[in-house]
């Protein structure tokens, strides 16, 4: 067992996790923010896609102790004070959703992408979410909610 | 899935780190893990301790010196590739970097860590080999031709870390690869890179490791064009077989991927 202290959506949470407990079984289970999806469980679906320190990564794929120090947003903690995160609600607004098992993933993906890049073309969205599968194939309307809400956030910046 | 029981060490220090791994003869290397992890889970791989040397943001950084381009080794992917030094010096490697894997996974997996692996798949390797690059290590620098010695294996000791990797910067290179629907790896992928009147041809994702094809590399020594390897093909022999790829549909692909990487290498 470590001790660790990971700062999850803003607030500092301080535990004990068995070194081999993986992230998104600390966030899923010990957190209970059960908003992070675990899917293929292999790094290749991107359902657990998480921010650490700003940066998109899977939570499948690592360590709960190697997130120490570190800050996490989750899917929780997109919505501020009851307002969703633009591109929650492009997602709401084009149906980027099917069956929703995939969304919270692409819609972590999607938010480190615009902060990466702000101007966005449609080829560049779909090249992007290589690392993101959607098994109702319901990608057309993923692609239309990124790209709208990367402009509104462009025009609001 | 759960990986087995391991004891976790957070390396304070390259010299601590390489104190763990002497004295631990089943410890593992972790630095962005996004293999060594998912290896772990399927049980494939079960170190006794795991050393975590990713807080040491010393090796983390992209230095051009003149005719050489110095990245450390816990440099991730996606630094590589967004690295203004990188795309100004050598972009056919900042273009590899970005076609890594996908954001997420470029955003912890480090050159170092994929060069150590070796991987039969990996994309870094094939890049380090046609630059003909150096391996520096916590002991010693050693030739690209030297470093890779099979599937998943290197010169590497076991107590041995690689700190930064020196790449001399070619007056022009390309990366192409096949890549597999489903996992993104190489299948094949070729980088090229020519500097004066001698080039240098690697293939990944063909063989059991990273090679040379030194026919391709004669003949784009006389001539850097596409069409000049059109005719040379590898041999079928040499190349793995499963159910991805035959080792006919490889070889071919070797050939089809060297063509677009001379033609990438021409811009």
């Amino acid at each position: 067992m470590t001790a660790i202290t990971v700062t999850v959506n803003g607030e500092p949470r301080s535990t004990d996790v068995e070194d081999r407990m993986l992230l998104v079984y600390f966030l899923r289970e010990a957190l209970r923010l059960t908003g992070t999806h675990i899917g293929c469980d292999t790094g290749h679906c991107g359902a657990c896609v998480i921010h650490l320190d700003g940066r998109a990564v899977k939570s499948c794929n690592m360590f709960a102790v190697q997130a120490n120090g570190a800050a996490i947003t989750t899917i929780e903690g997109l919505a501020k004070d009851g307002i969703l995160h633009p591109v929650q609600e492009a997602f709401r607004e084009h149906h980027g959703v099917q069956c929703g098992f995939c969304t919270p993933g692409m819609i972590m993906t999607a938010v480190d992408l615009i902060r990466r890049k702000p101007k966005l073309d449609r080829p560049t969205i779909r090249h992007e979410l290589e690392g993101n599968l959607c098994r109702c194939t319901g990608y057309h309307n993923i692609v239309n909610a990124i790209e709208t809400a990367a402009k509104d956030m462009d025009t609001n910046s | 899935m759960i990986p087995a029981s391991f004891v976790y060490h957070k390396a304070a220090s390259l010299k601590e780190a390489v104190a763990l791994l002497a004295a631990l003869p089943e410890a593992k290397l972790l630095a962005g893990g996004q293999s060594l992890i998912a290896a772990m889970k399927m049980r494939l791989a079960r170190p006794s301790d795991v050393i975590d040397i990713a807080g040491l943001r010393d090796l983390s950084f992209v230095r051009r010196e003149r005719d050489r381009l110095v990245i450390g080794a816990l440099t991730t992917h996606h630094d590589v590739a967004v690295s203004a030094d990188v795309q100004g010096a050598i972009p056919a490697l900042a273009q590899l970097a970005e076609g890594i894997a996908d954001p997420a996974v470029r955003h912890m997996g480090t050159l170092g860590g994929s060069v150590a692996n070796n991987d039969p798949a990996a994309d870094y390797p094939a890049a380090v080999l046609a630059l003909g690059a150096s391996v520096r290590t916590t002991r010693r620098t050693v030739a690209a031709d030297a470093f890779f010695t099979g599937m998943f294996s290197t010169i590497l000791e076991p107590d041995e870390i690689v700190t930064e990797i020196e790449f001399p910067i070619p007056e022009r290179a390309g990366y192409c690869k096949f890549r597999n629907p489903a996992s993104r790896y190489a299948m094949p992928g070729v980088f090229v890179a020519a500097k004066g009147k001698g080039a240098r041809v690697a293939v990944t994702g063909a063989a059991p490791s990273v090679f040379r094809v030194v026919d391709m590399e004669a003949a784009l020594s006389r001539r850097f064009a596409t069409d000049a390897i059109a005719d040379i093909s590898v041999a079928v022999e040499d190349m793995t077989s499963d159910l991805h790829a035959s080792a006919e549909y490889r070889a071919h692909l070797v050939t089809v991927m060297a063509r677009r990487a001379i033609q990438a290498a021409l811009g």
